[in-house]
């Protein structure tokens, strides 16, 4: 018969699913970086002057820069002349012009994960970028898109097709000297998905971009710029996976919104990069940047996340709301089981008047990991009556994890307000023989519990990632009762 | 004829750490059987009933426990509920965000499935969940909500008595029900209970109060002192109990 005891210490690693290689020859830069380094990856993709010249200032900020520490986790301190910046699988001839064109093993790797790109087999009402290592693959439905005047496309593509677009937006959200690990992705990035949604236009399908880490001892440094014009909206996905390797690997990618007036963005991301073995060998460091200005009048953006992978996740994607009337949400579930940390959650700057944010975290740890929360509610003098709601809540499993939480609240006018609840609870003993005497096992218990916990925010999501994530949720934490 | 027992307990000797609670305490139920257990608060029901669903944290020490004549202390606490095994909470636990009936949902095809049937799909098993709603007079609207969720304490135990009839349980035993319930409560938790008494089953009615008894019939009532049965009747001795209090039958021991 099993004890309480035994079931909340008994740690079995769950096996990643998504860990393995596709053998494909790559094409990488030798580890190490430089403005040479950069100066190859700009000619590499072609990229125009002004576009180097912005990676080479951005290079030059970041070597004047310190690798921040004040962040909740630990981690050996990175060797940036020990990652390779860019890495492709070699093209066999020309450029596709065509899926039909692409490597079967890259098309085969994207089947495996659960995304076909292939015409036959796609995603009903969902185009896919696709992104692997530092570079797009392929985007499905596009030509479907451009019927009503979305672009969505590679980065890299972008910068070619529309570089009037990129150029304006380009660091708009996150200027290069916004942090350490934007200046050095600014610096670096390789490619990442672009859309753009004209006046008007409501997506008709979920846009998604899909990355793969696949090469060893390399770095992947995407960016991500998504424009919603006026009365515009669309609903994006991510997704991530990586394979499994002994060597910690670093992903530090930028996302930039923008919503115009009346325009509403909704993000989603399902994060299942590696998260390293039991023991915290191996597993993606995942240091990310990612904000949204709602700059027209109502416009609205909402951050959705599930952060089940990774090492070290350390993100806050966060909203600037200086439209008048504009809208903020963050909604979040952090998973850290085993040896994972996480410091996440999301800054809301209210600037517009009448602005409104929204908070939901739930954060569950499980194992050995260490799970923080840390988010800032900013209301300047010229939001006048802004509101915010923050809700912060932990769960623990077991008696060797850890929850942690850091709000920072400022409020500069007399007419806004600003609600802060919290609680963190155990999964109860009592509810896990509570749901035991009814008949149901003990990991049946604990997923139904967690799901329980997560709920608010897994109907945030679109249908479809709600599934997954309720499925990623059963499986990461799978072993951490039982 | 002698009827089938369902549980029989033998010199169950129990405690928690160094802190003896059962002591020799012995007790046969026959199936079809209403069985009332009464004792002050610390003589140790609770404890019994912990012990019968498998709640961890008690060692036994002595004696034997048999469910349709095997060792029921052998099964995990899952497997006993799969069993028919089914205990209504003293206290019973919220589980925010699970909706009730996915909840029971999820309970029943686990015992269906234990029982080699097939399992039941939303459809088939709303119209079931509609069935036993009209007999228990319970509140539709508490099934939306999250299990035991911002309950109150009647309705708490309504729904265990609802799970109850939803799961069928071969032994079904109910620690202090009467508790926290006004007197409308306990009418409708009794007459759900009396409702539920089958020839195949039994149950165990555990109580502080004789009041209960008013309106659930047993067929034994059983007097509990530190840890064991200090004396056993029909539903006469609860009227005497009420009438004495505990003080007067422990006297005449």
């Amino acid at each position: 018969m099993s004890t309480a005891t035994d079931t909340i210490e008994s740690l079995v690693k769950q096996e990643y699913k998504y860990g393995f290689v596709t053998d494909v020859e790559s094409e990488s830069t030798p580890p190490g970086l430089s403005e040479e380094t950069i100066r190859f990856i700009s000619a590499k993709k072609n990229e125009p002057t002004w576009l180097t010249d912005w990676r080479i200032k951005a290079f030059r900020y970041w070597q004047t820069m310190k690798e921040p520490t004040w962040q909740f986790v630990k981690y050996p301190k990175i060797d940036f002349q020990a990652i390779s910046y860019f890495s492709q699988p070699k093209p066999k001839g020309d450029a596709p012009k065509s899926l039909d064109e692409v490597d079967p093993k890259l098309l085969e790797t994207y089947e495996k994960l659960g995304i076909p790109l292939r015409e036959r087999g796609r995603l009903a009402g969902v185009a896919v970028d696709a992104i692997f290592d530092s570079v797009s693959v392929g985007t499905t439905y596009r030509e479907e898109l451009a019927k009503k005047g979305i672009i969505f496309c590679s980065f890299s593509e972008a910068v070619h097709n529309h570089p009037d677009l990129v150029k304006k937006y380009l660091g708009s959200v996150v200027p290069y000297t916004d942090n350490y690990y934007a200046a050095l992705n600014s610096a670096v990035f390789t490619d990442g998905s672009f859309c753009y949604i004209p006046k008007g236009v409501r997506c008709p399908m979920e846009l998604s971009t899909y990355f793969r880490i696949n090469a060893a001892k390399s770095g992947q440094f995407e960016r991500t710029l998504i424009v919603a014009d006026d009365g515009a909206s669309v609903s994006y996905l991510e997704g991530c996976t990586a394979p499994m390797r002994d060597e910690n690997q670093l992903h530090a990618a930028v996302v930039e919104l923008v919503a115009l007036d009346n325009a509403e963005i909704k993000y989603s991301t399902v994060q299942n990069w590696y998260p390293g073995d039991e023991n915290g060998v191996g597993g993606i460091y995942n240091f990310v940047t990612k904000r949204g200005i709602c700059k027209g009048k109502n416009s609205r953006i909402t951050w959705t996340q599930v952060e089940t992978g990774s090492a070290i996740t350390w993100k806050y994607p966060s909203c600037i709301l200086l439209g008048d009337g504009s809208k903020g949400e963050f909604y979040s579930v952090a998973v850290v089981n085993n040896m994972q940390q996480a410091d996440t959650g999301t800054k809301m700057i209210h600037i517009g008047k009448n602005t409104k944010s929204t908070i939901v975290s739930k954060g569950i740890s499980a194992g050995r990991g260490q799970n923080s929360y840390r988010g800032l509610v900013e209301i300047r003098k010229s939001a006048a009556n802004a509101r915010n709601f923050s809700q912060c809540d932990s769960m623990l499993i077991g008696a060797k994890c850890g929850a942690h939480t850091f709000p920072y609240i400022e409020v500069k006018n007399t007419s806004s307000s600003v609600e802060h609840e919290a609680s963190t609870s155990k999964i109860g003993e009592d509810q896990i023989f509570y749901c035991n005497q009814r008949g149901l096992e003990t990991q049946d218990a604990v997923n139904m519990i967690v799901n329980g916990f997560c709920k608010e925010v897994f109907k945030e999501l679109p249908m479809e990632f709600a599934v997954e994530a309720q499925k990623l949720l059963g499986v990461s934490l799978e072993g951490s009762v039982g | 004829m002698s009827k089938q027992p369902i549980l029989e307990i033998n010199n169950l000797h129990a405690g928690v750490e160094n802190k003896k609670i059962l002591k020799g305490f012995s007790l046969t139920i026959n199936a079809g059987e209403v069985h009332a257990l009464m004792g002050l608060n610390g003589s140790g029901k609770s404890t019994l009933a912990a012990i019968l669903a498998g709640r961890e944290g008690y060692d036994v020490t002595e004696g034997s426990v048999k469910y349709f004549g095997k060792d029921l202390l052998e099964l995990d606490p899952e497997e006993r509920a799969r069993e028919g095994v089914f205990l209504a909470f003293q206290y019973p636990v919220e589980i925010p965000g699970v909706n009730s009936t996915y909840f029971l949902k999820a309970a029943l095809n686990e015992i269906r499935k234990h029982k080699g049937q097939s399992e039941l799909d939303a459809i088939e098993f709303l119209a079931l969940v509609k069935d036993k709603i009209k007999v228990l007079e319970l509140n539709e609207d508490l099934l939306k909500r999250s299990v035991n969720e911002g309950f109150s304490g009647g309705e708490k135990k309504r729904a265990e008595i609802f799970q109850m009839a939803v799961l069928e349980p071969k032994l079904a035993i109910l620690d202090e029900t009467d508790s926290g319930l006004d007197i409308d409560a306990l009418k409708i938790v009794s007459s759900g209970v009396n409702k539920l008494k089958r020839p195949d089953s039994a149950q165990l009615v555990i109580t502080h109060y004789q009041r209960l008894l008013n309106y659930i019939i047993p067929d034994f009532v059983h007097v509990m002192a530190d840890g064991r049965i200090v004396k056993s009747g029909g539903k006469e001795l609860a009227l005497e109990l009420e009438a004495n209090g505990y003080d007067g039958i422990l006297k005449q021991l």
